[in-house]
């Protein structure tokens, strides 16, 4: 490729990125009454997403390979336990990912 | 007047900046390995650097190397794209209420809207005495910051880090675990958050680790569509 045609394939990217972001916001413009059915979604779509997101975080764990998805599932275990006692963000995160290093880098 | 306006700054960022911690540990780490990898494939770190401020999506970031390695064909770069990033659109509708009445700010909140800031802006209980639209541009902005530093530097310094941080990438995973018990948290009911992780997994198993976003997108929002009279008059989906 020539740099020309690397920046238009890097353009391309960028302004399909952009679409992604700005769509909602120019088809739903502030000024106007946003429709019900679309408020609803906003209000119902993030729990489902962040759900989401947990699953694509792990989508390249497989349970029958390398470590089984045991250092996984013991550090998520170590997170939801430290997030259900002490309800420090921070505490949890740092725990969990303290424990993953260990089990990832010492045990398996 | 200008003093006040420079503490009203000031506070929005303090309160901002330790949601962004896990961020810092996981983009520098990602960061590091995406301008890495774009070194080892003959890069020279502008590119790492111009892509991850420009594009600022990192999968699509990774997967745009593959692209730039291959024949020129700027088309299936475009729809590549808007299949990948899809998932934005949801953040977009989430968002609309939230980023009313922002001015400036909001083109910028909507343009670094990526996976770790959607989830932090959308979920931090933000103090009252914190003003919404700095600090929801503090975390947009400190997250672009740790990535496109982490990317750079991945990118100028390529193979001579040898430090042993396998695994810091999980704070990634953490956060998103954590911030999905604080909307279970906060939720009476758990329809969505079940139907997120029940449909996302099955698709994954169906359709596998490259394909599974859109087929779970979809999913997501046949079935929530279809439960709306069920969830939408009892105000069941209040959020704080």
């Amino acid at each position: 490729m020539t740099l020309l045609q690397q920046i238009i394939t890097i353009g391309a990217v960028v302004v399909g990125t952009l679409i992604t972001r700005f769509l909602p916001f120019l088809i739903f413009p502030a000024g106007k009454e946003t429709p019900r059915y679309v408020k609803y979604l906003g209000k119902v779509l993030p729990a489902a997403v962040f759900g989401l997101l947990v699953i694509y975080c792990l989508r390249n764990v497989s349970v029958f390979s390398g470590s089984h998805a045991i250092p996984e599932l013991i550090s998520i275990a170590v997170v939801v336990v430290l997030h259900l006692w002490k309800r420090q963000m921070l505490l949890s995160i740092a725990g969990g990912t303290v424990c993953y290093m260990l089990l990832v880098q010492l045990v398996f | 007047m200008v003093q006040s306006e420079r503490g009203v700054v000031v506070r929005a960022f303090k309160a901002a900046f330790p949601y962004t911690l896990p961020i810092f540990a996981g983009f520098e780490f990602l960061g590091l390995t995406y301008g890495m990898y774009m070194n080892v494939s003959g890069f020279s770190f502008l590119y790492p650097l111009f892509m991850s401020m420009l594009i600022f999506a990192g999968s699509m970031e990774f997967i745009t190397v593959s692209l730039l390695l291959t024949a020129f064909n700027p088309l299936q770069a475009f729809l590549m794209t808007l299949m990948i990033n899809a998932r934005h659109l949801f953040y977009g509708l989430s968002m609309l209420e939230k980023f009313k009445g922002l001015g400036w700010k909001k083109i910028y909140l909507i343009y670094g809207m990526c996976d770790e800031t959607f989830s932090i802006n959308f979920s931090a209980r933000i103090p009252v005495d914190v003003d919404r639209g700095w600090f929801m541009v503090f975390v947009t902005a400190l997250n672009q910051v740790y990535w496109v530093s982490g990317a750079t530097l991945g990118g100028l310094f390529g193979s001579m880090i040898t430090l042993n941080t396998e695994g810091i990438d999980f704070a990634m995973t953490a956060m998103f675990v954590v911030i999905f018990m604080e909307q279970w948290i906060r939720d009476r009911d758990h329809t969505s958050s079940l139907l997120g992780l029940a449909l996302s997994f099955v698709c994954l198993l169906v359709f596998g680790a490259d394909n599974f976003i859109i087929p779970s997108m979809i999913a997501i929002l046949l079935v929530l569509t279809l439960l709306r009279s069920h969830l939408e008059p009892r105000g069941k989906v209040g959020l704080a």
